[in-house]
């Protein structure tokens, strides 16, 4: 299975994520420079974090608008898997693969720190290694982390089970202390309808050795790997 | 002479300076030609006032690469075929105009002086100081300078791990932003900025050249200026993400070998650009501004030639490979032209088309005068550094706890986790212990190492005592990164300081550079870089005198390194090196500021001291005797010992102490040499053992536990008490 790393100009986790998928997970990856169309070699697409066009406009207004993102909604039609992460998350919500938006964080400041995040929901391809309930370390770094969706979105977000991280303390309860950014229910993770596409604010690629204080991200790749090597529970 | 004066001030030349450029040059300098000697005879680019001074500073050791001006930043080997290349640079006077820009721009620069290099910027810190912010146009200063430096920093995906903030009066029309920038490259992929072989090509990458910043190097940075002129088109505008671009294409650049060389554009735009990396490889340049792309219409060569436009390179390129270079950056989606050729023949010549608008012996244009004078102590400091204790009462023991709280909860000592959690600090996946620490400590991916990376410098004890403040500048940082477990490597500097044509101040400079010298000769770290800004004044006051330490050190096994948090309860404290203190340590402190509102004394330090503890305390590091280490420094021992619960969760409890000194001095007084350390019960004799071995005094203090803070007979507090002190000390203002 290989994981490809979509590069837009200004893009800065895809390094990251590739430390992480290759060095730490030991697994076939490349990056897909933004000009490209063809990803029928790829099993997972990974939308990284950073500055795509300088976020200017809105974060992943002109991204979306990328040749790749093209392919990368063919790719989800497919039922293929797709994970946005940070700025990857606002791409995702900018071309309407995912519903709400991603709005400044309540307090105006950019916050970079560790969170808690609840996994809400473990029957998704990003979620199968781990257990409902259980909290994951994993830190933010973003200016525009507030999610946000209108009433009937979010109340259809929570009936079909498409929250799957929450912003929570280290014991698993969602407080609004525990809302580093200010986001509706406390929601840090989504998926599509058919939960084949996740978006996250948080970075699990930061989170991949227990030297930089938490391995708790490597857990959503293996989700993934499980999921496509067919051995999820 | 057919200048006026107010040309010449515009510029910041003397007129004995415009006569040397006649003398010199034969004739009369044209417009262009004065605007070119102005830029590269500023203090800012040409060093004049400073070059003599910091000729004092030991560059050389096994491990330097690049030494100081040899390029754009200094750079040093860390072995497995790895260098670090580093720097810092102020942007103080922009910051003081427009703070977000100002700020912002000044990460830009010194990122671009990094990668030039062919480096990958790994790290970023910023030493600031501001006046106190209980003054709202301090805090709208603060406000700015920390979100440009969040906008354009986060931006980058550079990670930003560390520095200080210090506030002080002193600092109110005057704020000081250095930007600090480490990066990674394999030793043979490091790139140089020499302009050399006859016919290659000048390319100018990145941003359109426009009006902004014209005067930037010789105007603002190079005198001092009132509160009420327009400066504000002398500060640039940046654009983060044109330069997330540029670092990604010019270091897929430094892999090829299609270029002689790289070149930042900086103070004095293409000006110093050009004519910097034509001197060094010795070779000319021949430049056509009507090649330069533009950003509005009408500009004159003169514009063009001085215009401090950000996100801008000059590539110097192979000739035959510009076709390939441009391919790149198109790639990349970089606009790149080629602007002029390198020659041979020692001169920088501009043309507008055909016609010559300037033509100058690059030699005279980097050969400033070199001004080294004499001068007598200022009057006002013997009375300043004579401080009568007797007329200090000291503090009574029921009053500790609250100047405890009172010192946790001043903007000086307060957590800074507001500014900092405003910056990515993990972007990178290196960085093994964040903010907030004595250090910031980065892995180095692929080896088994790691570097710590530091910037400290005590204005008030330099402003007491400017060569003693400038030693322990030095000696502070070296021990904050041993704190770390890391054995110092090098120094980059930057030297704020007031009117260098001032007798008080060029005293301030030359000792502070003195006592900086001396110590890095003792303690055997060489200055690899660094940069210099004078005439940081307003309305005739200056600063107090700022050298600012940037140093990075190794730890050779990252799984080894420390930090300053106590760990586990039933650990014995130690107090390594100085344990009893004299009365006088609390000259120059933060509780004689906070407390009783003097600045009085002198600080002091013993070299000899320092030395042997601070290799006393890398090697319990080493050999993993102790678990936590902090350096004591602003608010002494107690603020110490509260820093270390505080990011431990975890308490103390002191033994009977018996304090030879007055109490205020042995709970707040700020002697060196002190590192505060915990061990558990059973290596505590390998620990009094070793710091036998090194003739270092080691006083078990107390026990780690419980969550109270307990120095028996003077100080109860419950870490919930502290915490709240301290952790929203600096918030508070915020509010």
């Amino acid at each position: 299975m290989r994981f490809g790393i979509i590069v837009f100009p200004g893009t800065w986790s895809d390094r990251d994520c590739y430390y992480a998928i290759k060095d730490i997970l030991n697994r076939d990856v490349s990056y897909v420079w933004h000009k490209e169309t063809d990803l029928s070699q790829y099993d997972c697409i990974v939308l990284p974090g950073g500055f795509s066009y300088g976020d200017y406009l809105r974060p992943g207004a002109i991204a979306r608008f990328s040749p790749v993102m093209a392919a990368v909604e063919e790719f989800a039609s497919r039922g293929k898997l797709v994970i946005g992460i940070c700025n990857g998350f606002q791409v995702l919500c900018e071309s309407g693969l995912l519903p709400g938006a991603l709005l400044r964080n309540d307090h105006l400041e950019y916050r970079c720190q560790w969170t808690y995040l609840r996994v809400e929901n473990e029957l998704t391809p990003f979620t199968s290694v781990l257990q409902k309930g259980q909290v994951l370390k994993i830190p933010i770094s973003h200016y525009d982390g507030r999610y946000y969706a209108d009433k009937a979105t979010l109340e259809e977000l929570e009936i079909n089970k498409q929250i799957v991280f929450r912003y929570a303390t280290p014991n698993g309860r969602t407080t609004p202390a525990s809302n580093p950014n200010g986001s509706l229910n406390n929601i840090a993770g989504i998926t599509n309808k058919e939960k084949n596409v996740l978006g996250m604010m948080p970075h699990p690629e930061r989170a991949c050795e227990p030297l930089l204080g938490s391995s708790d991200g490597n857990l959503i790749w293996e989700s993934i790997i499980a999921s496509i090597q067919g051995n999820a529970r | 002479m057919p200048v006026s004066k107010e040309t010449l001030d515009s510029i910041a030349l003397s007129e004995k300076e415009y006569q040397l450029i006649v003398e010199r040059l034969g004739r009369e300098p044209n417009e262009v030609e004065l605007g070119m000697f102005g830029a590269l005879w500023s203090e800012h680019c040409g060093y004049k006032h400073s070059k003599a001074l910091l000729k004092q500073f030991p560059s050389r050791a096994r491990q330097v690469l690049v030494r100081p001006g040899e390029e754009n930043a200094g750079v040093v080997d860390i072995g497995d075929g790895l260098a670090i290349v580093m720097k810092i640079e102020s942007h103080n006077h922009p910051s003081a105009i427009e703070p977000f820009q100002g700020a912002a721009t000044g990460i830009g620069g010194i990122v671009r002086d990094i990668f030039t290099m062919g480096a990958r910027p790994i790290a970023l810190m910023n030493s600031l100081r501001f006046g106190p912010l209980s003054n709202p146009r301090n805090r709208y200063l603060f406000h700015g300078v920390v979100g440009g430096i969040a906008a354009y920093g986060n931006c980058l995906g550079i990670p930003n791990v560390g520095g200080e903030i210090f506030f002080a009066d002193c600092y109110s029309d005057n704020p000081l932003v250095n930007a600090f920038c480490l990066g990674i490259a394999k030793k043979e992929n490091l790139v140089k900025s020499r302009a050399y072989g006859e016919g290659n090509l000048l390319m100018l990458v990145g941003a359109d050249t426009g009006r902004d910043g014209l005067h930037g190097a010789s105007g603002l940075a190079s005198r001092t200026f009132e509160g009420d002129t327009e400066l504000r088109s002398a500060v640039q505008v940046g654009n983060p993400f044109l330069e997330k671009l540029l670092i990604e294409a010019c270091l897929e650049l430094a892999r090829t070998d299609w270029i002689v060389g790289m070149q930042d554009l900086g103070a004095a735009g293409l000006t110093s650009a050009c004519v910097e990396s034509a001197a060094r490889g010795n070779g000319g340049i021949d430049i056509d501004v009507l090649k330069v792309p533009r950003r509005e219409k009408g500009m004159t060569p003169y514009e063009v030639m001085l215009s401090e436009s950000q996100e801008r390179m000059l590539i110097l390129v192979k000739k035959g490979y510009e076709a390939q270079v441009k391919a790149l950056f198109d790639r990349w989606e970089l606009r790149s032209d080629i602007i002029g050729r390198i020659t041979s023949n020692g001169i920088a010549r501009v043309r507008e088309g055909e016609k010559l608008v300037a033509e100058v012996p690059i030699g005279l244009l980097t050969s400033p005068p070199v001004y080294l004078r004499r001068v007598k102590p200022p009057s006002w400091i013997e009375g300043l550094q004579k401080i009568n204790l007797s007329s200090i009462p000291d503090m009574s023991p029921r009053k500790a706890n609250k100047a405890l709280l009172t010192l946790l909860a001043s903007p000086n000592i307060a957590s800074k986790h507001s500014v900092y959690r405003q910056y990515d600090h993990q972007v990178g996946n290196n960085t093994v212990v964040l903010p907030g620490n004595d250090a910031a400590v980065l892995r180095i991916k692929g080896t088994k190492k790691a570097i710590s990376l530091t910037t400290d410098g005590n204005a008030r004890y330099c402003y007491l005592n400017p060569y003693l403040g400038g030693a322990i500048a030095v000696a502070e940082a070296a021990r904050n990164l041993v704190c770390t477990g890391a054995r110092p490597l090098a120094i980059t500097d930057c030297l704020n300081f007031g009117n260098p044509e001032k007798d008080d101040v060029y005293y301030q400079m030359k000792e502070c550079i003195a006592g900086m010298a001396r110590t890095c000769r003792e303690l055997r770290i060489p200055v690899i870089s660094g940069n210099v800004s004078l005439y940081n004044e307003t309305r005739g006051r200056a600063i107090y005198p700022t050298p600012v330490v940037a140093m990075v050190g190794i730890i050779e096994d990252v799984s080894k390194h420390c930090t300053a948090e106590f760990k586990h309860e039933g650990d014995y404290v130690y107090l390594l090196g100085c344990t009893q203190v004299a009365d006088s340590s609390i000259g120059g402190s933060e509780y004689l500021q906070v407390i009783h509102g003097t600045v009085k004394g002198s600080p002091a330090i013993d070299l000899n001291l320092e030395k042997r503890l601070q290799r006393c305390c890398l090697e319990a590091i080493k050999k993993g005797i102790i678990k936590s280490a902090h350096d004591c420094s602003e608010g002494g021992l107690a603020v110490a010992l509260a820093e270390s619960c505080l990011l431990g969760g975890v308490g103390f409890t002191s033994f009977d102490l018996y304090f030879e000194s007055r109490l205020d001095a042995a709970l707040f007084g700020e002697a060196q040499s002190r590192i505060v350390v915990s061990v558990s019960p059973e290596h505590a004799w390998l620990l009094e053992k070793l710091a036998d071995r090194w003739e270092v005094e080691a006083l078990r203090l107390g026990i780690v536990s419980g969550k109270r803070l307990i120095i028996k007979g003077f100080i109860d507090l419950s870490l919930n008490e502290l915490g709240k002190a301290w952790w929203n000390g600096l918030a508070n203002f915020f509010k």
